[in-house]
């Protein structure tokens, strides 16, 4: 991450992404494949790394093997396979939604997982309880735990969608993309920007 | 530093020249301010009490007394709103960070110069 100055002079938190370029592997459509849609890959891997099958396909667009694939669905852009996108279907000021992974968390309790406020006091005959769930069940009735109840348990590593982030800023030599705020998982991890 | 976010900073950062100035350095930074729909340009005058960061993002801390009381404000380098910057003093100071001049005042809270 980094910030970008705007013209007012606000300082803005922005991400920087390395938006491409793609290369279009498969273009799906309605006849043979029952829905609209093109295949994109991204990152160049060695050729001794790549199985068989995912060089016969990558040979029907004339491109090296790629490290990631993704279908893009009803994608507006009447594109050929063995073509690349590049950063410059977007522009500045647009609105984008990102899919990524977010990080993992690990074994969290139910405060930081769900939001809950813990067993509030400290006097009282509580002890101990400050980030306890609470009565998850109760006695006479229900008498039992309702499905769903949210309990402590793994966080994270989930796939996240922010929307309605805005494109800040453009590099097109470099195909990267500046985005205002955070998106979701690690440094270097692999996210999906739509419009 | 990452390379995409070298490059970026390198992109972002390229217009502005600044005398190099380091803590304990007396500067004046003109800062523009809009009141009204109007803009005019202040100036302020202190000691540097830091500089931290890296690119885009990097800060400098100064440090003035004005009317007895300590005023400190946070300067982006590369905001559009910091004008200029002169350097009026270079200071003798044995540390890059003068937090120790916080708890100073009058004449132990001076700075040295350093003559060449």
């Amino acid at each position: 991450m980094t910030s970008i100055f705007m013209q007012d002079g606000k300082q803005t938190a922005c991400t920087i992404i390395e938006a491409g370029p793609c290369t279009v592997t498969q273009v799906k459509n309605k006849e043979t494949d029952g829905y609209n849609a093109l295949q994109l890959a991204f990152a160049d891997k060695k050729e001794k790394h790549a199985t068989q099958a995912e060089i016969g396909h990558y040979s029907k667009s004339a491109t090296s093997p790629k490290k990631f694939v993704k279908e893009f669905r009803e994608y507006f852009q009447e594109k050929n396979a063995g073509e690349t996108i590049s950063v410059d279907i977007f522009s500045e000021g647009e609105l984008v939604d990102v899919v990524g992974t977010s990080k993992g968390k690990g074994f969290q309790g139910v405060v930081k997982r769900h939001g809950f406020h813990g067993v509030g006091e400290a006097s009282h005959g509580q002890h101990d309880r400050s980030r306890a769930p609470g009565s998850v069940g109760g006695s006479s009735y229900p008498s039992r735990v309702f499905k769903g109840m949210r309990m402590a348990g793994r966080m994270g590593n989930d796939r996240v969608k922010m929307k309605g982030l805005k494109v800040v800023k453009i590099f097109p030599e470099k195909n990267y993309i500046l985005i205002s705020g955070s998106v979701p998982g690690h440094y270097g991890s692999i996210v999906y920007i739509q419009k | 530093m990452n390379a995409a976010v070298q490059f970026v900073h390198d992109q972002l950062t390229g217009k502005k020249e600044f005398p190099k100035f380091k803590a304990g350095d007396n500067i004046a930074v003109s800062y523009k301010i809009i009141e009204g729909g109007k803009e005019r340009i202040q100036i302020f005058r202190g000691d540097v009490l830091k500089i931290q960061g890296t690119g885009t993002t990097a800060t400098f801390t100064v440090r003035k007394i004005s009317d007895g009381v300590g005023v400190e404000r946070v300067f982006p380098f590369f905001s559009p709103n910091v004008d200029a910057i002169i350097l009026n003093k270079k200071g003798k100071v044995r540390r890059s960070k003068l937090y120790y001049l916080r708890e100073r005042s009058g004449k132990r809270a001076r700075i040295k110069e350093r003559r060449f």
